[in-house]
């Protein structure tokens, strides 16, 4: 888990802005769909969201209470704090095209350029 | 060989825990499945939300095991203000850990789903709550929701079989409620997946009148009933009744009663009903059914027991007035506790909920003595058979409550199939009658039957007056039998021809009496005639005597004088005679 957790705070940057994306995402011990949807997730934002993003994994075998606040019934959770309204997205996040029209980074049926 | 024990041990028994909802425990043998989970299905509606609710709420309080609530429909407040009106205290519980109660909120348009995924985030925020207070028992109050919000139902359905196997494994007593399905128990199926107890709502409607039904459709590894029990949500919560579980096995008590008319017990072998009897009094509209019920409960009033009156006609103030004009006051009985109307119309739900009603109300008031006025409005809400099967499981219950209860029973003219019918379930059958005659009314009482006591064959005149009933003999003379006003007049001429026969007879006797007096003074009379003659009589012999005494001193004086000889004195009787003849 802690590999995780490491590379979400290595890939988070230096200075936030307005622009700033706050992403948390939920797992369950490093499971291989953690890891799959991690690795996904950070792809995407890195292509899409350069700069300005920020992930926090959150791992609910550690800190269970942290699934009321956000509603986490599905694990792994992708949830889009920031900019609001709040998303979620279920999986591992393999379906790229899927997770940018959840995160609103694309609008349904758009092409992929 | 001690696992093949221990194991066939468990088969034997199957643990089961409490599910403190009055009745269902009895159907089920002792509650549901313990350390298992439990389907409860049904339409919206029906009380799915308030058993599960109930199981938790009882068991909290009850037993001591605290329990999960996980809904995925209502949130806390909802929740907490749903079951408030019901007695229920959630957040008193929640606070003392007893209860905790979590809201699963899933907006499905905040949601998207892009590969694989699992339900890990919901089973850990179960196991932390159920370990949170150590819960024992668990609610998922419609998880069927998931399947609108999570649109990748394969995923669900594994997950969903993963969910209820470690249920199992985490050894929490769970009730999982589900909508009832097209054609299956469930719309989803899960009752796949939850196989061992399935307990079925029903909500149905039959001819404008809903009943609620249960009916526990599965229960493996354990006898329960089949049937389907119809149960009630009232302000204390869920209760089934099992009446039909019942046998005949009631206790016979040799107890009686009075009925409170003073010659209705006279004409009961002098004492009255037995206790715990049933007593139908049957009659046409106006013949005084309800005035003997009420007679019946101020009796029991004045015994200081408690009586239980089921109105289906009139309410309690009106029943109050109308007894007040018989001189019968019920109205202390109310004040003091010890008497309650229950009025309602019959229409007003199904015979099963009348039946669970009279029931409920029964078993928290305990009355001894209860009265069902009348009997035969509840016939209307069903048919023959389904009121004979309900009266004969309420006689039963109230037999073995040791209650006496009175069925006043409205008849047109001649007894009804339907009083037939339900006679026979009945101890003693009193029938009020009209009686039309010479322009007038009167209402004829008599006693058709009477288990296990002598009682009388006569018709009795019912009077009823401010100063109660009264039962008075009906005029039974040679050639007729007459009521009220002919009754009083026939006793009338009765009576004048009495009275003019014993004036004749004294008329006699004085004659007599007079007639004796006439002879005696004649007698009186004679004898003093007599008497006078006699005296007379005897005047004239002394006077007589008298003068012949000095006679004869003359002559012997004279014949002294003349020198006679003395006549010799009685010598030889016949020579002297004849000399003296011959002289």
């Amino acid at each position: 888990m802690s590999k995780l957790a490491s590379a979400a705070k290595k890939n988070s940057p230096k200075a936030p802005n307005q622009e700033m994306w706050e992403l948390r995402l939920y797992v369950a011990g490093q499971t291989s769909k953690s890891v799959t949807a991690f690795s996904n997730l950070k792809k995407i934002c890195e292509e899409h969201l350069p700069g300005k993003y920020h992930i926090e994994v959150v791992d609910l075998l550690k800190n269970p209470t942290l699934a009321k606040g956000d509603q986490i019934l599905a694990i792994p959770t992708l949830v889009r704090k920031l900019p609001t309204p709040i998303r979620k997205i279920l999986g591992d996040l393999s379906d790229t095209e899927r997770v940018l029209v959840g995160l609103d980074l694309r609008q349904m049926g758009e092409q992929i350029t | 060989m001690t696992t093949k024990n221990t194991k066939r041990h468990q088969l034997q028994s199957l643990e089961k825990i409490s599910s403190g909802i009055s009745g269902l425990d009895e159907i089920t043998g002792g509650g549901l499945p313990k350390g298992r989970p439990t389907l409860v299905c049904g339409n919206a509606g029906c009380g799915k939300t308030l058993l599960a609710m109930e199981f938790l709420v009882r068991g909290a309080v009850e037993h001591n095991d605290p329990g999960v609530f996980m809904s995925f429909e209502e949130n806390e407040e909802e929740l907490t203000r749903n079951v408030a009106s019901l007695g229920f205290d959630l957040t008193a519980l929640s606070a003392q850990k007893k209860i905790v109660l979590d809201h699963v909120r899933i907006e499905r348009n905040e949601i998207a789903e892009t590969g694989e995924y699992d339900l890990e985030g919901l089973f850990i925020r179960l196991n932390h709550a159920i370990d949170s207070i150590k819960a024992k028992r668990v609610v998922l109050d419609t998880i069927e929701g998931l399947f609108a919000a999570l649109p990748n139902h394969s995923i669900l359905r594994s997950e969903l079989r993963r969910l209820f196997r470690w249920l199992k494994d985490k050894g929490v007593s769970a009730i999982i409620t589900a909508e009832r399905g097209e054609g299956q128990l469930t719309r989803h199926g899960l009752e796949e997946y939850v196989a061992d107890c399935v307990i079925l709502l029903d909500h149905r409607v039959n001819e404008q009148l809903s009943t609620r039904r249960l009916r526990v459709v599965k229960y493996r590894g354990s006898v329960h009933g089949t049937n389907e029990y119809p149960f009630l949500i009232s302000k204390d919560g869920f209760s089934v009744l099992p009446v039909t579980s019942m046998g005949l096995d009631h206790p016979a008590s040799t107890e009686r009663i009075s009925s409170g008319v003073d010659r209705l017990d006279t004409m009961l072998g002098g004492k009255g009903f037995f206790r715990g009897s049933s007593i139908l009094v049957s009659g046409t509209a106006g013949t005084g059914k309800s005035s003997i019920a009420a007679a019946f409960v101020d009796a029991a009033g004045r015994r200081g027991e408690r009586a239980l009156y089921f109105a289906f006609e009139e309410s309690q103030n009106q029943i109050l007035r109308n007894m007040k004009s018989i001189g019968l006051n019920l109205e202390p009985w109310v004040k003091k506790g010890t008497l309650q109307f229950h009025a309602s119309r019959p229409s007003l739900c199904g015979l099963e909920m009348h039946l669970l009603t009279i029931y409920d109300a029964v078993k928290k008031f305990k009355p001894s003595v209860v009265v069902m006025d009348p009997v035969t409005n509840l016939i209307s809400v069903g048919t023959e058979v389904e009121v004979r099967s309900m009266l004969t499981r309420l006689i039963d219950f109230f037999k073995t409550e040791q209650v006496t209860a009175l069925f006043p029973s409205l008849t047109t003219g001649e007894s009804s199939q339907s009083e037939i019918a339900i006679s026979s379930l009945m101890d003693v059958w009193v029938l009020l009658r009209n009686i039309e005659s010479g322009g007038e009314r009167n209402r004829g009482l008599y006693i058709l039957k009477s288990r296990g006591m002598e009682h009388s064959n006569q018709i009795r005149e019912v009077i009823l007056s401010s100063h109660g009933i009264g039962l008075v003999d009906v005029y039974a003379g040679p050639t007729t039998v007459l009521t009220g006003s002919a009754r009083i007049e026939q006793v009338g001429l009765e009576k004048a021809e009495a009275d003019r026969r014993k004036a004749q007879v004294d008329r006699r006797q004085r004659e007599i009496e007079r007639e004796r007096g006439v002879t005696n003074a004649q007698i009186a009379v004679l004898k003093a005639g007599l008497e006078a003659k006699i005296e007379e009589l005897n005047q004239n012999i002394t006077e007589e005597t008298l003068l012949e005494q000095v006679n004869e001193k003359s002559r012997f004086n004279m014949a002294a004088n003349r020198q006679a000889d003395v006549e010799p004195k009685v010598k030889h009787n016949g020579l002297t005679r004849i000399k003296g003849a011959t002289k």
